[in-house]
């Protein structure tokens, strides 16, 4: 029904896109589970207020990221998943860890509140840094030696540090008054976190293949690449100066930290799917070599291309009834 | 230990786990449905009481089934990458439509049914709390259609030792689909009507004698009255389909060792493999054949016939197919036994007052759905070994090439995570229906209440 050439292309765009939401997304919630430490009690329950209604929702482009893999691309599914067995249980536990804490912190005896915070940071870090870590392993062909693993641990470092910026980011534009203010200041110190991992990531990428180099530094495509470093440094430079600047009067601009560290995600997200694309198992397998049947991948796709509009629409539909600035958080 | 057991262990461990707080959020949307209608329609404080004492036991459960389906996603690729490769074009689809048409979903509007009730209208709420409750039916609709799939396969054909699919619909509605997802279903809702006469015998029991604490006893002992004779006729039906497509996972049910007429229903035996026969049996005459072939002579399929020439074992482990079978049935008997008792004794002198002992027995059954549950389940699926799908891949097959110490300490990780887990969900449970439900008292900061 639908070609075999661009059929795997389809998927693979698909599961960039929700890999892309879900960084975005869940970036943010983990982000504020990340500053937890820096939080008062009062604080930390309207921090948690502001991400109550999404954070489910979010960890679903997860569930889809891995189902695409899973089901467009097998053999890739197996590959990577094996080779990053402890880091992904590691995620696992700080997922299961966040998710529970959140529900419990509310409902256990009062006493019992402050375990569940720690566990909501335990898990969110947990999370954050095994995500990064398989950031780098992926990035490093998925090869298990001293130099990878050190590179992951950095990039491990950074992606959380990028999580709470972006974080920060969020209670910048979902509350007020001293809250704000302090997240403003947290994003202040978060921002050199992801100067330096977009930079490490930038700087390692094209060493790992010859092919990733020529891609990068040969003529007409140098040119092609060169707005994306360049947007990235005017987007920090403005996300500098508006930091320096809020809160601002009417609470104008509250929105530009968290709309420019997407921007920010987004922009290094393209340049690594720029840099790796066919591959999906780095020089290891193509999108082509590793898709499943046609026929298998165009009965989901009818599927998904009716049903993904809707979920967007009642996505938005969520994000739309819970604007405005985070207050208490009840079932009433 | 070998990494095929260990994963197997991990595996078993990840879904047990995980199917406890579907089982309780399947069938809770549905009846927070009905407390919501009820009360739209009555204006009955209670039936609030009921849904916002009830709404918080669905979100921690819900919390959990979440986080612990996430894990059994990844389970495939990381243990079982065989699975994928081989059933991938039939597997994959179907969770897909899984993700598409329930997660997201349910997960959405999940919210909206928390955390949305005074910022948006009536009607959408209550849209909200129904899509929620379809949401949760449809994952588990998806997801039983894709075990009983690997049960009695059909609908495709084995090309170069890859499994195509060739017709969807007989591959949607394959032989045991139906029977599966209607016993699945009253389980959920049983689980969930003894949970709710459980929780508010003890509520009772305490002194709680608000109205909702009486009502939710009578929603409990009822639901749980009317489904317990479906459930009891739901599991003979999807007994007597397991005996057409898998024989041997009846024969293991039985302990029944040679094809033969007039085999005894046994109420106890120790089924031994070494020696192929049954120490200790206690059984009524003649009685399998009648529940299975509805005749004292009918002829039963014994397990010596899934024994190959050179003496491989093509039939499950029996002690552990025969006990957990027997587990079910019993808890099941016991659940139309006491659910009968309540309905009769409230007909008899009201919900009001019910004597003490029986409220104790209801709140010593508060969970008596998930050990039923968990034994069906793990008659199902022992009882399929050695094969992953039936007559297509086996475990052994499916299993990933993990060092074993891996597969060891994550195990071990899970483990602990669960006990803790469990003991704080059961803990917290208990403690919410001490408190009745009732929210903290606001606390310091003035417009701030916890996240509730
Ligand atoms: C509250 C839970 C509950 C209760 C009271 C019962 N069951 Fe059950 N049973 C299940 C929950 C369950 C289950 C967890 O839902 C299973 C596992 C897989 C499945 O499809 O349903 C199951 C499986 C299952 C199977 C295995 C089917 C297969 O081959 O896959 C049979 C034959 C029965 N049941 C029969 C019964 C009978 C005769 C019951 C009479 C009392 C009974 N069940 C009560
Ligand atoms: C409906 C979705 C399910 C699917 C797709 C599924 C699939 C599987 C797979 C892949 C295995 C591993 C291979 C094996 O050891 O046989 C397995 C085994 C097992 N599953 Fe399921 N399962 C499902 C539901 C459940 C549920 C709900 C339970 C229990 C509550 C359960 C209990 C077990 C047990 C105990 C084993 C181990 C059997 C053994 O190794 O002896 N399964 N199943
Ligand atoms: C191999 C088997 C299974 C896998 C891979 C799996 C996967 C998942 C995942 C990823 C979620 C979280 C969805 C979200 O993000 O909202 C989930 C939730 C759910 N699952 Fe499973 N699951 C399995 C077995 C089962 C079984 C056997 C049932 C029931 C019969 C079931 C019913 C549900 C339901 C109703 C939910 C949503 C409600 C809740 O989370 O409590 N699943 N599952």
């Amino acid at each position: 029904m639908f070609d075999p050439v661009v059929l795997p292309f389809i998927f693979a765009a698909l599961m960039g896109v929700s890999i892309l939401l879900y960084v975005v997304l869940d970036g943010f919630d983990l982000g504020v589970g990340l500053l937890f430490p820096f939080a008062d009690e009062a604080e930390r329950d309207r921090m948690i207020a502001s991400i109550g209604p999404f954070w489910d929702a979010n960890e679903t482009w997860l569930v889809l990221a891995i189902g695409l893999l899973l089901v467009a691309f097998p053999v890739a599914h197996g590959d990577i998943l094996t080779a990053l067995y402890l880091p992904v249980a590691v995620m696992l536990i700080g997922l299961i860890l966040r998710g529970v804490a959140f529900e419990f912190r509310a409902k256990a005896p009062l006493g019992h509140k402050r375990p569940w915070d720690v566990a909501f940071w335990a898990g969110s870090s947990m999370t954050a840094l095994s995500q990064g870590f398989m950031l780098g392993m992926y990035i490093m062909g998925l090869q298990w030696t001293w130099p990878t693993v050190a590179f992951a641990t950095l990039t491990a470092g950074a992606l959380a540090v990028a999580y709470s910026f972006i974080g920060a980011g969020w209670i910048i534009l979902k509350t007020d008054g001293a809250l704000q203010r302090k997240a403003v200041d947290w994003a202040k110190g978060g921002i050199w976190g992801v100067v330096l991992g977009m930079g490490a990531v930038s700087a390692a990428t094209p060493l790992v293949s010859q092919r990733i180099f020529d891609k990068w530094f040969s003529f007409p495509e140098v040119a092609l690449l060169a707005p994306l470093p360049l947007l990235s440094g005017a987007l920090v430079v403005s996300l500098w100066w508006a930091l320096r600047r809020l809160p601002m009067e009417g609470d104008r601009f509250a929105w530009y930290p968290f709309v420019g560290a997407t921007a920010l995600m987004v922009l290094g997200f393209g340049g690594m799917a720029y840099s790796f694309y066919p591959y999906i198992v780095p020089e290891q397998l193509t999108i082509w070599e590793a898709a499943s049947s046609t026929e298998a991948l165009s009965i989901i796709l009818v599927g998904t291309l009716f049903v993904l509009p809707v979920i967007l629409g009642y996505t938005v539909l969520a994000y739309f009834i819970f604007r405005g600035k985070a207050t208490k958080l009840s079932y009433d | 230990m070998d990494t095929l057991l260990l994963s197997r262990i991990q595996f078993a461990a990840n879904i047990s786990f995980h199917i406890l707080f579907p089982t309780i959020t399947i069938a809770l949307g549905w009846v927070l449905l009905f407390f919501k209608l009820r009360f739209n329609r009555t204006g009955e404080r209670k039936w609030m009481d009921l849904y916002m004492f009830w709404v918080k036991v669905f979100a921690l459960s819900f919390a959990l089934g979440v986080v612990s389906g996430i894990t059994m996603s990844f389970q495939f690729g990381t243990n079982w990458p065989g699975f994928m490769e081989t059933v991938g074009n039939i597997a994959g689809p179907l969770l897909a439509y899984e993700v598409l048409t329930a997660f997201f979903l349910e997960a959405v509007f999940l919210g909206i049914m928390l955390f949305g009730a005074s910022r948006v209208p009536g009607w959408l709420h209550t849209t909200a709390t129904f899509l929620v409750a379809f949401g949760t039916t449809m994952s588990a609709f998806w997801i039983l259609v894709l075990n009983s799939w690997m049960h009695t396969p059909a609908g495709h054909e084995v090309v170069d030792g890859v499994v195509v699919a060739r017709d969807w619909w007989a591959i949607i509605f394959n032989p045991s689909m139906p029977y599966r997802l209607a016993h699945m279903l009253l389980a959920s809702g049983l689980t969930v009507a003894f949970l709710i006469a459980g929780l508010s015998a003890y509520r009772w029991l305490r002194g709680d004698r608000a109205p909702a604490t009486a009502t939710g006893l009578r929603v409990g002992v009822m639901l749980g009255a009317v489904l317990i004779p479906i459930q009891i006729l739901a599991g003979d039906m999807h007994g007597l389909n397991t005996l057409e497509h898998q024989p041997q996972k009846v024969a293991a049910m039985e302990g029944n060792w040679e094809t033969q007429g007039n085999v005894p229903l046994l109420l106890f035996a120790l089924p031994d493999e070494d020696t192929r026969s049954n120490a200790f049996e206690i059984g009524i005459p003649s009685m399998a054949s009648v529940i299975l072939k509805h005749d004292p002579a009918g002829v039963v399929p014994g397990l010596n016939d899934f024994v190959a020439e050179d003496g491989t074992v093509m039939h499950p482990p029996v002690a552990p197919v025969f006990w957990s079978f027997r587990v079910m049935v019993g808890v099941g008997m016991l659940m139309l036994v006491v659910a009968w008792a309540g309905a009769f004794l409230m007909w008899r002198r009201g919900a009001e007052s019910l004597p003490r002992p029986y409220l104790w027995g209801l709140t010593g059954m508060t969970f008596a759905g998930w050990v039923a549950t968990l034994a069906g389940w793990y008659t199902t699926e022992i009882g399929r070994q050695p094969w992953l799908v039936q007559g297509v891949l086996t475990v052994e097959q499916a299993v990933g090439d993990i060092a074993s110490g891996m597969v060891l300490s994550t195990l071990l990780a899970y483990m602990a995570i669960y006990v803790a887990l469990l003991a704080a969900y059961i803990g917290v449970l208990f403690h919410l229906a001490r408190r009745g439900g009732v929210l903290y008292e606001p606390v310091s900061s003035p417009g701030m209440q916890p996240a509730e």
